[in-house]
């Protein structure tokens, strides 16, 4: 069991949570993740460990409202338990001095790359965030981001905060102003393929943190598969990091409305 | 008293086209008097050939003369002194190739149904909980071990060392304990209840048990020693599921086996949406393999619904190497079986979902490597079959998680299995291995002496130092 110390609504839909793990945070890096059961009806849900303070055991989910299982996990609150919570998990972020690194989050994806950002801040990169979402009640976490980036750049589809466009027109900007040694992008697959696409022709590396659908998330069932290269790979055991230009998002896009019957049905009850 | 005029008992089975809708036990077992008619068959050989086809050592015909007197307490007693597992052996366990394949009724035709008195005898410890005896637990030492891993080899190990006076630890990475037992194999081939209760014994005799941690994530190998643990026993199993390498295998409704079966037997996808675990299944399903995993998997998706469930084999039925008494169970719930067939490709429509399957028809050749004849594809025999669900049931591979993060551990470059030596202790002192980590995919029984021949080497190897 697993209590949740502390609740905090971020967006509309978007609800922070922070809860005591001590085995996991023990070894959590960056770009990991944990799978949470609620209950014993859970589901496994995969959430990426967007913080941990070590001296408190505490480890920090940031949830973004989808289905079932994510408004159950949103609607609960500080002082009730979790049952299950399996990590860390998945490999690691590269954290070198690459040089200048642009952070780019979609939506809740944001909260993703914050322990990589900063881990990358320390290492000496120059950083760079853009954050992107529908509209300006959906930006998080801009105002973590500005103290450990030298630069946060705001994106709102609508235009009602930031700059009016998607993520990826902020990317056109920084990449024409100065030299991008990388980009790691996290968000909605069909921004994760827009970004690949925009940083192609400048030749500069980048990372993509993929959610498939996992089940166990140990590597022994095999829902997560993605086409990588042309190679069958597991996202939970090999990623969920991989090198954007070998991914096949099409393919991945697919098979994430696998269950979409389902997932109605389960709202339903 | 003995005599073997008796024709062998018939194990008794609920009604094929009831059971093939539901999730109940399809074998019901012996009965009292059934049991006792069966026990009396066994003529009680000097040699006990049968004793050499089991792996745990189980003295059969000793406990088998227990039933015939009607002293069940004794019988359990028997068998408990070699397995910790006797409900889970008696229902799964492989015996016609074990040690009713060596009775010396076989020459007659008829072995003396081992695992099905196994099993009669754990139930009705089960039923009459007043009978069991308090274990015996050798002098409690200030040792440390950790074992990794609840499946039949691990759960073994962990009851042994316990009993030899050690203080365990076991760390299983799912939310529960019996690795394949739980995940893999459906409750109507082995009810929860009973693993359940298996597990409880287990604790019983002082072993603690730490689920939800992954070790090589939560803890490395390193951080064990670090916390205190001075021997390491690693039961992680045959997790890796493998594909055909077929075109096609990633589209919407192609599952590997262990995501079918875990869906539905872990995370109880059947009972959707009371649990909250999907699963999704066509209305023709086709299961490519012929063990155990894919007579499980086909048995599923019948009880999920499916109107046609078969199983497409690309050798013959004889040469299926499921449990014979499984595949006569699919027969009879309306299972269809395409042997010599061979799957090609699997084809999609606009949306990504499967719609069809290409395979080709297959001869037997020669015996290959395996001993087995190699199936040789009939020229131009290509054809097209409609589906809506496809699993992968052609075996799995060895974890391979804590030997990636534990670079010094050596492994079998072509296998993946860990290698071990004649204690079973792997290339780092202190840290030892068995069940289907070092042999690839292996059965229940094998995993349990691995995990019993473990436990008496660590305890070996803290006598020696
Ligand atoms: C490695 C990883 C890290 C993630 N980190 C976060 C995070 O920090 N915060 C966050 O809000 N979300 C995160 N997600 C996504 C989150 O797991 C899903 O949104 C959630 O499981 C949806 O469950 P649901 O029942 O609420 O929605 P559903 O109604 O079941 O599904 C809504 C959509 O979510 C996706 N989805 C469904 N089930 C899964 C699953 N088991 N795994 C992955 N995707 C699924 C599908 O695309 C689906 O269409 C992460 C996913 C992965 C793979
Ligand atoms: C569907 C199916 C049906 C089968 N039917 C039969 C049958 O009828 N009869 C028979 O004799 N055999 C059968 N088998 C084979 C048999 O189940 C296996 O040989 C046996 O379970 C192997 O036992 P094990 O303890 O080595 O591994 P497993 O049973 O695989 O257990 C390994 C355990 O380790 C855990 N684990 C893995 N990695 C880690 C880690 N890093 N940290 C912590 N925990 C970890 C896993 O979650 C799992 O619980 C079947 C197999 C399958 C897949
Ligand atoms: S071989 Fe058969 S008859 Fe002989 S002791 Fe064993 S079970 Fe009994």
């Amino acid at each position: 069991m697993h209590k949740i110390v502390e609740k905090k609504q971020l967006a509309d839909t978007i609800t922070l949570l922070k809860v005591e793990a001590p085995m996991v945070v023990r070894e959590a890096k960056p770009g990991q993740f944990v799978i949470v059961r609620l209950d014993e009806f859970g589901e496994r849900i995969p959430l990426t460990i967007c913080d941990a303070d070590r001296a408190r055991g505490v480890l920090t989910l940031i949830i973004q409202q989808l289905g079932r299982s994510t408004k159950d996990l949103c609607a609960l609150k500080a002082g009730d338990q979790i049952r299950d919570i399996l990590g860390p998990l998945g490999n690691p972020t590269e954290i070198e001095k690459f040089g200048t690194v642009v952070i780019i989050g979609g939506g809740v994806g944001a909260a993703e790359l914050y322990t990589a950002a900063k881990a990358l801040k320390e290492k000496g990169n120059k950083v760079i965030t853009i954050i992107g979402a529908r509209n300006k009640s959906l930006i998080i976490l801009e105002d973590e981001f500005k103290p450990i980036a030298d630069e946060v750049l705001i994106t709102t589809d609508d235009g009602s905060y930031g700059i009016k466009g998607f993520v990826t027109d902020a990317l056109k900007k920084v990449i024409s102003e100065q030299k991008v040694d990388r980009i790691i992008c996290c968000g909605p697959i069909p921004m994760m393929k827009a970004v690949t696409t925009t940083a192609k022709p400048h030749n500069i590396p980048a990372i993509v943190s993929l959610n498939a659908i996992l089940l166990d998330a140990t590597g022994m069932c095999g829902s997560c598969r993605c086409t990588i290269e042309g190679k069958t790979k597991f996202s939970c055991v090999d990623g969920p990091e991989f090198d954007g230009y070998k991914v096949d998002f099409d393919e991945l896009m697919a098979r994430n409305k696998r269950f979409l019957d389902e997932e109605r049905r389960a709202l339903e009850v | 008293m003995a005599t073997n005029k008796t024709p062998r008992q018939e194990i008794p089975a609920r009604n094929p086209e009831e059971r093939n809708k539901d999730f109940k036990e399809v074998s019901l077992g012996f009965t009292e008097e059934q049991a006792v008619l069966e026990a009396q068959r066994c003529i009680a050989c000097k040699k006990k050939p049968c004793c050499n086809g089991c792996p745990v050592e189980i003295d059969i015909p000793e406990f088998i003369k227990l039933v015939a007197k009607k002293d069940y307490k004794g019988a359990i007693q028997k068998i408990k002194e070699k397995n910790n597992l006797p409900a889970i052996c008696g229902r799964v366990c492989p015996q016609e190739t074990q040690c009713e394949s060596l009775c010396t009724l076989v020459a007659k035709g008829q072995p003396v149904a081992v695992g099905a008195l196994e099993r009669f005898v754990a139930d009705r410890e089960a039923e009459h909980p007043g009978s069991k005896e308090p274990p015996v637990i050798k002098e409690k030492k200030d040792i440390k071990v950790a074992v990794v891993g609840a499946g039949p080899a691990g759960l073994t190990a962990a009851a042994d060392l316990a009993r030899y006076g050690y203080k365990v630890t076991l760390f299983e990475s799912l939310s529960a304990s019996g690795g394949v037992l739980r995940y893999g194999i459906p409750e109507f081939r082995l009810p929860k209840a009973i693993l359940d209760r298996e597990t409880e014994y287990i604790k019983s005799l002082g072993v603690e048990i730490k689920y939800n941690i992954l070790i090589g994530r939560t803890f490395s190998i390193a951080d064990l020693f670090k916390d205190g643990y001075k021997a390491i026993f690693l039961g992680t199993g045959a997790g890796l599921p493998y594909f055909l390498g077929i075109p096609g295998e990633n589209l919407n409704g192609v599952y590997s086996a262990n995501e079918f079966l875990t869906r539905v037997n872990l995370m109880h996808a059947y009972e959707f949406p009371k649990y909250k675990t999907p699963v999704k299944i066509g209305e023709r399903v086709a299961v490519v393999g012929a063990g155990n995993t894919a007579m499980d998997c086909v048995r599923v998706a019948k009880r999920l619904g499916a109107k046609d469930a078969m199983i497409i084999y690309r050798r013959s039925e004889a040469e299926a190497p499921a449990r014979r008494a499984e595949l006569e169970h699919a027969k009879e719930e309306r299972i269809e079986f395409r042997f010599l067939t061979a799957p090609i490709k699997i084809e999609g429509n606009e949306k990504g979902e499967v719609k069809s399957m290409t395979c080709l028809k297959m001869e037997l050749g020669e015996p290959d490597a395996s001993g087995r004849r190699r199936p040789v594809p009939i020229k131009g025999s290509e054809y097209e079959m409609p589906v809506d669900t496809v699993i992968i049931a052609v075996g799995q591979g060895p974890n391979p998680l804590i030997a990636h993060t534990t670079k010094e551990l050596a492994v079998d470059e072509k296998s993946g299995e860990l290698k071990i030596d004649e204690n079973c202790m792997t290339s780092i002192k202190g840290i030892f291995a068995g069940g289907d980590i070092t042999t690839g995919e292996g059965t229940v029984i094998a995993a349990m002496g691995a995990g019993k021949k473990a436990a008496a080497a660590i305890d070996k190897f803290f006598k020696e130092k």
